[in-house]
């Protein structure tokens, strides 16, 4: 237990990715069976101790300390494990006097898994009787779940790979048919036992994906579609079992219902999940959907009320077929899989799915005119793709390519500065930019934290900290004279600041000390380029 | 029959003794003032006279120049006006004091900020009964429970002893807390050169100047950045993420603070190594003062006063709180 422990403490307090990583490798390499199995689950979130919630914990803790001091506390601490952690007094002396025997993570999940609701106060307490704060901690975390230590299911299943030095994409593909404490995939990881199987199971497949296009490139070996500004999706169906996977892997299958509903063909395909509405594309691009932003409603739902249903229906737009029925098909080349997607969206009800349309075009000039037209069709761009590329996981060269539109620039002033994080802390490293209204004022339009060289970031610096002229918490305002020509994808309504704008991907694209800032842009300039 | 301690007038702006004609720590300049210790929240400039120990008056005239004051030393007794005044040890930095004050035969002791374990730059913590004391609570949560000062020291060392390519910065309270710290450091083995931020520099000298042994101390400015690496450097908590701490190797964020208990807390700092250690007294040694003590009535000045009075009246005592404002005390 004092393993875990200490892991937890330290990757609280370790903000570089890097080092988390090295972190839990370590710990994976160095810790036993089954405890390392178990704390990877814990770390991935799929450890799940039904007995012991946080009403038992509530419980258990009232029984020892007054609950108006507790709810104090736990007002103050904002974390029950945590606040348990450390309220936890000293055990009665009888307790100290039966010499403590070291559990271990394994015995102590196992002891926590056998409780009941009715025992689960009584065996919990016995248990942080013998454990310093920091043990109490790591076994309340591992109780109420939600480590809240800054390590995504993501990023502990990529320390794993790292350790056993295997692609993190083929720890993904077999993730979500094994169990903890993972016997098969540390046997797997250590070369001595084979690659666990997944198939059967409604799984996560890496996703594959596309890296911006630098040059040319040649019709015959490429195909082009239309790039969709939506989620993407991967939509499993496998022993009669449907999910929705988004790009990081996390199920979002209850958000979006009537997809999951309808997607009644078992196989695995991949596409791109939009709203229906006028936002973006038309017919001619083989139907409109709505803008981003009518999406942004339905994202992150734990509940979908009828309403949203019925104002924004989503559908998916399908790209790829990685699986058709049984068959894995993502060694074949990809005009069998389009050709075999085709067939397989037959089946599919047309309200939910289409399959994206290509684009028809003589040679790459021509791919190039028609992308030109993309901003007025509200269109973030085109895809190209190699005809005969396998679908393979991450972003390989030379396989698929995005060619987004140009993007949208605009002269603002800086309003606001905020330090950053990490390496970034003693740097003003965000900020936030306006444009004047028609009454002569600054309206916020934006915040960016990129697109700066490090000179420019170490230059932007010096100019926030002499043109101060004001402080909120780690918030600085700036004298309003510094112009800084900002570059982003396309810009909606929005109620987030108080211009009624808000930009997708703006970035700092040049510092602009040679323009006054009396000629920056006017809110209204901005608002006209709202599609 | 009047209310106990009815001569003792609580104001958000400091504690009134209008028959000995004087103010316990104003935060407004007032005629006469009586200081607790040399902390800017309870010894503010401006005042006409100052009462304080010889410790506390010296931190007074190096932060605001010189004091038209009276050293009082401890257990020393004045009688201003009705009332009878003696400075005892607090236990909380150099000079701090507890202030005991009887008239008509009742005992009031505002014991300013303080606590009770041991601290090598100042005499320990003398308790006084009396029928009201006067407390802080700036830790009164049963959460807070500092570890061993000299155990996280240790982490210290260690943490400096394993980054050979990077430095430790530790940020301190500039008065009191980083002193403390060093010794800490000094008696957990560490006799290599300890770099300060020169915010530092002329209470360290003070401190020295009250024969408390600092050992080599070097102001970081005069360090190239190579040569940090491996050492530990201390500066005020405020200078953690500031532009000063680029020039040092790579630092580790250390800070000393009670605060530091809360993981949460020490997150929203960015720091990676938090140290526990409070000038103030912690939930158990603020229950168990007023439990030693037992007086007939608790007043807590500031801090978590809702727990603190909550768990005294629990006990069928009395106790209230005072409100007084402006000694938060976020950087302990």
């Amino acid at each position: 237990m004092r393993a875990f422990a200490e892991l937890l403490e330290r990757l609280v307090y370790t903000r570089s990715r890097n080092a988390k990583l090295k972190l839990i490798g370590d710990y994976l390499r160095s810790a036993p069976d089954p405890d390392r199995g178990w704390a990877l689950a814990a770390l991935t979130g799929e450890l799940s101790l039904p007995g012991v919630k946080a009403g038992v914990i509530r419980q258990m803790v009232t029984e020892r300390v007054d609950p108006d001091l507790f709810a104090m506390s736990y007002d103050y601490v904002g974390d029950l494990a945590e606040t348990v952690a450390l309220i936890w007094p000293a055990p009665p002396d009888a307790v100290l006097d039966a010499k403590p025997e070291a559990l271990s993570l394994g015995e102590t999940v196992e002891r926590l898994s056998r409780l009941t609701r009715l025992d689960a106060p009584a065996a919990l307490s016995a248990m942080l009787d013998r454990l310093d704060a920091s043990e109490r901690y790591a076994v309340l975390k591992l109780a109420t779940g939600g480590m809240r230590v800054g390590v995504s299911a993501r990023l502990a299943k990529t320390a794993f790979a790292q350790a056993v030095d295997l692609p993190v994409e083929d720890v993904e593909e077999v993730w979500h048919g094994i169990d903890a404490p993972y016997p098969a995939l540390f046997a797997w990881g250590a070369g001595d036992g084979k690659r666990p199987d997944a198939r059967g199971l409604p799984v996560f497949r890496p996703f594959m994906l596309a890296q911006p296009l630098e040059g040319e490139a040649d019709l015959s070996d490429y195909a082009a579609e239309w790039k969709w500004d939506g989620v993407r999706v991967q939509l499993v169906r496998a022993g009669g079992q449907t999910r929705l996977y988004s790009r990081a892997g996390d199920d979002i299958t209850g958000s979006f219902p009537e997809v999951a509903e309808a997607f009644l063909r078992e196989g695995v395909a991949d596409g791109e999940l939009l709203v229906r509405g006028a936002g973006q594309g038309a017919d001619a691009h083989g139907g409109a959907a709505a803008s981003f932003n009518a999406l942004q409603q339905r994202l992150n739902r734990k509940t979908v009320t009828k309403k949203m249903l019925a104002e924004h229906p989503a559908f998916v737009r399908l790209y790829d077929l990685l699986i058709d029925g049984e068959r894995d098909v993502r060694t074949r080349p990809w005009t069998e899989r389009r050709a075999r997607l085709e067939a397989f969206a037959e089946g599919l009800d047309p309200e939910r799915f289409d399959v994206s349309r290509l684009i028809t075009a003589k040679d790459f000039d021509d791919l190039a005119r028609l992308r030109e037209g993309a901003r007025e069709s509200a269109i973030e761009g085109v895809m190209l793709k190699r005809r005969d590329s396998e679908y393979v996981a991450g972003r390989k060269a030379g396989l698929w390519y995005k060619w987004k539109r140009d993007p949208l620039t605009a002269d603002c002033v800086l309003m606001y500065a905020q330090r950053g994080h990490g390496k970034r802390s003693s740097f003003y490293s965000d900020y936030t930019f306006g444009a004047w209204d028609s009454e002569g004022g600054l309206l916020p339009v934006g915040k960016a934290y990129f697109g700066f060289t490090d000179e420019e970031l170490a230059w932007l610096d010096k100019f926030v900290r002499a043109n101060t002229v004001g402080r909120f918490g780690p918030v600085r305002e700036v004298e309003k004279t510094l112009v800084l020509e900002v570059a982003f994808d396309s810009i909606h309504e929005s109620t987030r600041h108080k211009s009624g704008l808000s930009m997708r991907f703006p970035r700092i694209a040049r510092i602009r000390t040679d323009k006054p800032a009396a000629e920056a842009d006017r809110v209204e300039t901005l608002k006209a380029l709202i599609v | 029959m009047t209310a106990l301690g009815s001569w003792v007038h609580a104001h958000p702006d400091g504690i009134h003794i209008p028959d000995g004609d004087f103010w316990i720590d104003p935060s407004a300049p007032r005629d006469r003032a009586l200081v607790t210790h040399g902390h800017a929240d309870h010894a503010r400039g401006g005042h006409g006279a100052v009462l304080a120990t010889p410790e506390t008056l010296d931190i007074m005239e190096c932060r605001y120049g010189p004091q038209s004051g009276q050293p009082v030393r401890y257990g020393e007794t004045l009688r201003l006006g009705g009332v009878d005044v003696r400075f005892v040890p607090a236990g909380h930095i150099l000079g701090s004091a507890q202030i005991v004050m009887e008239k008509d035969g009742e005992r009031v002791v505002v014991s300013g900020d303080y606590k009770r374990r041991p601290d090598p730059t100042c005499p320990p913590f003398e308790p006084v009964p009396c029928d009201v004391f006067v407390t802080e609570a700036t830790f009164a949560l049963p959460v807070f429970r500092h570890p061993d000062a000299a155990d996280e020291a240790r982490k210290l060392i260690a943490a400096a002893r394993a980054n050979p390519d990077r430095c430790v910065l530790a940020g301190a309270y500039a008065l009191g807390k980083a002193q403390r710290l060093i010794l800490e450091l000094r008696s957990a083995g560490w006799d290599r050169p300890i770099h300060i931020h020169g915010a530092l520099q002329r209470l360290c000298d003070l401190y020295r100047a009250h024969g408390i042994d600092l050992g080599d101390l070097r102001p970081v400015a005069d360090a190239k950045k190579a040569d940090l690496k491996g050492e530990i450097v201390l500066c005020p908590p405020s200078a953690l993420n500031d532009r000063w701490s680029r020039r040092l190797p790579d630092p580790i964020t250390a800070m000393a603070s009670g605060w530091m208990r809360v993981r949460q807390r020490a997150r929203q700092r960015n720091v990676e190594l938090p140290l526990v250690i409070s000038d103030h007294a912690d939930w158990d040694e603020l229950t168990a003062t007023v439990t030693e003590l037992d007086p007939e009535e608790l007043w807590v000045t500031h801090g978590r006063d809702d727990a603190l009075v909550h768990w005294r009246r629990s006990q069928q005592k009395k106790a209230r709180a005072l409100h007084l404002s402006g000694l938060e005390d976020e950087d302990d």
